[in-house]
């Protein structure tokens, strides 16, 4: 289990409509704010990379101390409406985990969008959602 | 002689025309989704969804009693297991079950334990007073009209509401009489 993770949901235009602090470091009292700010930094350093290759994994694409912002682009990017990315800033170096967490999350994530009563781009609200995100995290992280 | 009618739908099922469930899904989905764009209430919503469910009943029960050579049914106990073994195989592909009588055998419930419609679908809080699956209530009240029965048709349990199955009570109003407009002599 990661000492510090935080994942992040953004869609397009870049509005962060998911949000989990998944680590297991006491909290500190700044942290929220710092892992957002990193987090936005890293957005266009993601726009720049997802256009150069096809993978949908992109690790390591910012860093901030300890931290590694890893991120996992849906395959939207072309098409502008559903684009969204999973952002997730990690200190641990568990890149296989990572990316499986990465994928099991974009199957939630497609469920979620199937689901006719979400309005895509709108901020996920689901319990149930949030559950399983957190169980993908415990065992990937 | 009567042709003998089927216990279960599975025949039929296996004959008529299908379409992706992927698509019946979403398809119902996206009507659902706009009713509530454009009516804004929920219960308007669901008033709604009864409305058209009654108004596809009326038009399928000829569909399906074309289909089913299903012959007169001798009481209400019957017709309800022909709606739940026959009916829902036929047009939903799932089968229904029926239990919870009354004495009188004018009250019962249909569980359905799989449900096509809602695949996917997650209620969210703002919509809680949601029935999302109203039109299929509509449906068996329209066609158990056209077939001179009354019926009053209310959803008891949801899954999308945290219950584990769909039950739907089905309740026997009246029968009415079947009225000749004409006279033989005439």
């Amino acid at each position: 289990m990661a000492t510090t993770a935080c994942f992040i949901i953004v869609s397009r235009n870049d509005i962060p409509i998911y949000e989990a602090e998944v680590g297991v470091a006491a909290k500190r009292e700044d942290a929220a704010q710092l892992h957002q700010f990193i987090l936005h930094a890293a957005l266009d350093v993601v726009q720049d990379l997802a256009w150069t290759t096809s993978a949908m994994y992109l690790k390591s694409v910012d860093r901030f101390n300890e931290l590694v912002v890893s991120v996992y682009v849906t395959a939207g990017h072309i098409l502008y409406f559903i684009h969204t990315r999973l952002m997730l800033l990690h200190d641990s170096r568990n890149d296989d985990g990572i990316k499986s967490f990465f994928q099991e999350v974009h199957e939630l994530y497609i469920k979620t969008l199937l689901n006719p009563l979400y309005l895509p781009g709108s901020r996920i609200t689901s319990s149930h959602f949030d559950t399983k995100v957190r169980a993908l995290a415990r065992k990937y992280l | 002689m009567a042709p003998v009618a089927p216990r279960s739908g599975d025949a039929i099922f296996a004959n008529i025309e299908r379409v992706n469930a992927e698509l019946f899904t979403l398809t119902y989905g996206a009507i659902v989704r706009q009713l509530l764009t454009d009516l804004e209430e929920v219960e308007e919503v669901n008033k709604q969804l009864d409305q058209m469910g009654y108004n596809i009943g009326i038009r399928l029960i000829d569909e399906f009693l074309a289909k089913s050579n299903v012959s007169r049914c001798v009481d209400f106990r019957e017709t309800a297991d022909v709606i739940a073994k026959v009916g829902f195989k036929m047009f939903l592909g799932v089968t229904a079950s029926v239990t919870n009588w009354d004495a009188e055998g004018t009250c019962c419930s249909i569980v359905l334990e799989d449900n096509p419609l809602v695949d996917f679908v997650e209620l969210p809080d703002n919509y809680q007073g949601l029935y999302y699956c109203n039109i299929l209530s509509g449906v068996i009240r329209g066609a158990l009209d056209m077939v001179s029965m009354k019926a009053e048709v209310t959803w008891l349990r949801d899954a999308l509401r945290g219950d584990d199955v769909f039950e739907l009570q089905v309740k026997l109003l009246k029968q009415v009489p079947e009225e000749y407009p004409y006279k033989d002599d005439e």
